[in-house]
């Protein structure tokens, strides 16, 4: 019998380490850098210095939303409502700092509140059992109403006082060079990181995803985990919120419409199955890469904004259909 | 002997990790029954996936009624004339059983439109030939699990099959529903189809089948004649070497009590009581649909009851949700593997260590190194074969599958351990493994319920057996008194099985 040799732990590790099993694991990364390569070649602003951080402060406010998307999928829910959250919540902070309360509490409260959003939709998923898709339906639709009553449906400015600049170091500030909501973005990345692989919560969001029933018969409270992630997920919009109102100094009603959509496809461009269970926090990071350098370099070349959408689709397409090809 | 129908010559496949199939060779022959028998693992659902495309094969050749073929698929393999019935069932519930049995290729007119009286007409006949009682026009769904693969049966017979495999068609079958099985193969052999008969069951291969093919370890080990071969001879094939006694039932000093159940009423049991001691195994026999899955998910907190009581050792518990089950500590062990024993998608380690993460982490960060520690121990002391405790768990067999449900409940250290068929779907050698661990627990002084619709399992283990019927308990018996005769009048509910059953 050689199954000896095949059930040896340490064989099997040292052979996965870069074989093609590893190599088809990280293909959502060989693609970004793939499309870093060919970008580089065709447009020689592309790869400077300026350009890499400009794209990644563009890039956060959808790796934000995709950081808690993505535990949002892996329990195999969706939540279409981080665009609504993200503007009400900026819309918060705005009138808060246009009252001059402190930035500090401006922001808290803006948080707190993107959390309660997100976990008054995950109780309506957990207790109430209705369908992600519908309940996050509904809170989106329900959300952007609530911001436009808020706002009367025009931009809040922070205006013109020390608060206000002090509140617009976190979209257009920089710290050590690099841009304050890259810091934010790579601190939300390395925290979920951290919660999926270091938690029992992380554990057990991969085990209410991968078989609900089991979870459950395991003794894990299924509920909670469920309104956790949405919880966070609403938390992490509202941060995404906070970076565009400081941005612009002013919240803007429509802020973050359609910004479900391109959340999701991070996800997805990373590698995790909307059938929950399965993926990894660094392909979303990577996915969402892939969205903002495509943009990026789309806008150096002079496409017009109608074409990108066509050529965002179709990359979309085939980074799923190569993913399918594997499976 | 004739020319097989059909033959795979020389088969190869290799998983990540693994190599499934290794030179593994199979012969059918137009009407007789060809077993095709081996431990979990041994490769035999992986040669019928090879055969009928679902897997790619490495190496080999396959003949079909004389010519070389490689099927694409399922649907490719059944047009040929190759019917499979897989271990898993591969049924819609929500759809009607006629649905079912015709889906992809309904009875229409010219237009497409479903010709629906023609088509249950047809069902039905194939129901009636099968014994079963149902309209062809109710949900699936409504059907129990046994039921269930009659219908996956009938739709085989519905495409007029060559060659019909069956995986453990009889895992969920009760006694009758299993003796119209047996009918029905017999109509088929004498009609000339070739039958692949894939089980565990030694009884049933030496009752039904003509010859017997043995892999092991994805290897072709021997093609025998039934008439020529004996029980002993045949396990001694299939595991390499001898197995002594069976169920190796160990004498056990009863601790004190342990867990009392007092007038436990729900609405899929009335009125239940029992006690169970230390270092005690309480086997629960009793047909499907009994109740004795019911019964033991509300001792487990996983199904609600109406009233009565559970108290552990004394104290009157509450156990309205697993968690507050495995509190108490106690740890239930599914039936049902794919359904809700494990996450199919997760690897060994995260599975086994589902329950028992609290233990294995300081504060909310989770203690990886204890964790691996902990795992390791158990893939060591339940033998379980993985390449490593980071392979995905569908990879595995059956019973390394269920070796790891096992270790996943005793992980958290019960009290009592309720095993629901711990051995379904489990071969000899893996369960005798099974057998001997839950041995040593008992002898830690676990308590230990043990359900199972295998009666010579419960019988050889228990120390004392209770039977259900229709939700209640029909008869309870010591070791010493009960047979198989016993159980099985109980089972059906004393003597009043005539109308009933």
């Amino acid at each position: 019998m050689n199954s000896k040799a095949v059930t040896d732990p340490k064989n099997i590790k040292k052979r996965s380490m870069f074989n093609k099993e590893w190599l088809i694991e990280q293909k959502a990364l060989i693609a970004l850098i793939i499309l870093v390569v060919v970008v580089s070649f065709l447009n020689e602003y592309f790869f400077t210095l300026n350009n890499i951080l400009n794209i990644l402060r563009q890039t956060s406010v959808i790796a934000i939303l995709a950081a808690g998307m993505t535990l949002v999928i892996l329990t195999a829910g969706i939540d279409l409502s981080v665009g609504s959250i993200l503007a009400l919540c900026g819309a918060f902070a705005a009138s808060m700092i246009s009252l001059e309360i402190p930035v500090f509490i401006a922001i808290s409260v803006s948080l707190l509140g993107g959390a309660a959003l997100g976990s008054m939709t995950g109780m309506i998923i957990a207790k109430g059992k209705v369908q992600a898709f519908i309940a996050t339906l509904v809170t989106m639709t329900l959300l952007r109403g609530v911001t436009m009553v808020y706002t009367d449906g025009r931009p809040i400015s922070t205006g013109f006082t020390d608060v206000a600049d002090a509140f617009s170091w976190f979209g257009s500030g920089y710290l050590l060079g690099v841009p304050v909501p890259v810091w934010l973005m790579v601190v939300v990345f390395a925290g979920i990181w951290y919660l999926l692989n270091h938690t029992r919560f992380g554990r057990y969001i991969y085990a209410l995803g991968g078989n609900e029933s089991a979870a459950l018969l395991s003794g894990i409270n299924v509920d909670r985990i469920k309104i956790g992630v949405y919880a966070i997920c609403g938390l992490l919009s509202a941060l995404a919120g906070i970076i565009i109102t400081s941005r612009l100094s002013s919240a803007q009603p429509t802020a973050g419409m359609g910004y479900e959509l391109d959340a999701i496809a991070a996800v997805v461009l990373g590698g995790t199955s909307l059938a929950g269970g399965k993926g990894r926090i660094m392909g979303t990071l990577i996915g969402a890469l892939i969205i903002g350098v495509l943009n990026n370099a789309l806008n150096l070349m002079d496409v017009s904004s109608y074409y990108q959408m066509i050529v965002k689709a179709v990359v979309i397409l085939l980074a799923v259909l190569v993913d399918k090809k594997h499976k | 002997m004739s020319q097989p129908i059909l033959e795979l010559k020389n088969i190869h496949k290799s998983f990540p990790g693994v190599k499934a199939l290794d030179n593994a060779c199979l012969n059918v022959y137009s009407g007789k029954v060809m077993a095709l028998m081996g431990e979990n693992g041994a490769g035999k659902s992986t040669l019928m996936k090879v055969l009928t495309g679902i897997y790619s094969l490495d190496e080999g050749e396959i003949f079909y009624e004389n010519k070389q073929v490689s099927f694409t698929g399922p649907r490719h393999s059944q047009q040929a004339g190759i019917s499979i019935i897989h271990q898993e069932l591969n049924l819609l519930p929500e759809l009607t059983i006629a649905e079912n049995i015709f889906l992809g290729r309904e009875i229409t007119n010219a237009f497409g439109r479903i010709k629906w009286s023609l088509m249950f007409a047809e069902a039905q006949v194939l129901l009636d030939r099968l014994n079963v009682k149902h309209k062809p026009s109710q949900r699936l769904g409504e059907l129990s699990l046994g039921e269930q693969q009659m219908v996956e049966i009938a739709k085989a017979l519905s495409f007029k099959s060559k060659i019909i495999v069956m995986d453990e068609p009889t895992d969920a079958l009760t006694e009758t529903e299993t003796a119209s099985l047996f009918t029905v193969i017999n109509e088929l052999r004498a009609e000339g189809v070739g039958i692949v008969y894939i089980s565990h069951r030694l009884k049933e291969i030496f009752e039904i089948c003509d010859d017997i093919t043995v892999l092991r370890d994805g290897k072709f080990i021997a093609q025998r004649a039934v008439s020529e071969t004996d029980e002993d001879s045949l396990i001694e094939l299939m595991v390499g070497r001898r197995l002594d006694e069976q169920y190796p039932r160990v004498d056990s000093k009863h601790g004190t009590r342990c867990l009392e159940v007092k007038h436990l009423s729900s609405s899929d049991f009335n009125d239940i009581s029992f006690t169970l001691d230390h270092g005690e195994i309480l086997g629960i026999s009793g047909l499907m649909g009994a109740g004795r899955t019911e019964l033991m998910k509300a001792i487990y907190g996983a199904l609600p009851y109406q009233s009565g009581e559970v108290l552990m050792e004394g104290k009157v518990i509450t156990v309205n949700s697993p968690q507050q089950g495995l509190a108490n500590r106690i740890a239930y062990i599914s039936e049902d593997r794919k359904g809700d024993g494990l996450i199919l998608g997760l690897s060994v380690k995260e599975n086994m260590s589902l329950c028992s993460l609290k233990q294995l982490s300081h504060r909310l960060q989770l203690d990886h190194a204890a964790e691996t520690l902990a795992v390791e121990d158990f893939i060591h002391l339940f033998n379980i074969k993985t390449p490593s405790k980071d392979q995905i768990i569908g990879h595995l067999s059956g019973g390394n599958q269920q070796k790891v449900a096992i270790a996943k409940g005793l992980m958290t250290r019960p009290k009592v351990l309720i095993l629901d068929e711990p051995t379904r779907g489990v071969d000899v050698g893996a369960k005798k493994e099974i057998y001997q661990l839950i041995n040593k627990f008992k002898q830690e002084g676990m308590s230990i319920i043990l359900v199972s619709s295998e009666m010579p399992e419960v019988l050889g283990m228990s120390d004392r057996i209770l039977v259900m019927y229709q939700g209640q308990i029909s008869g309870e018996f010591s070791a010493e008194e009960a047979d198989q005769e016993k159980l099985m009048a109980c089972a059906f509910g004393n003597n009043i099985m005539e109308k009933t059953a």
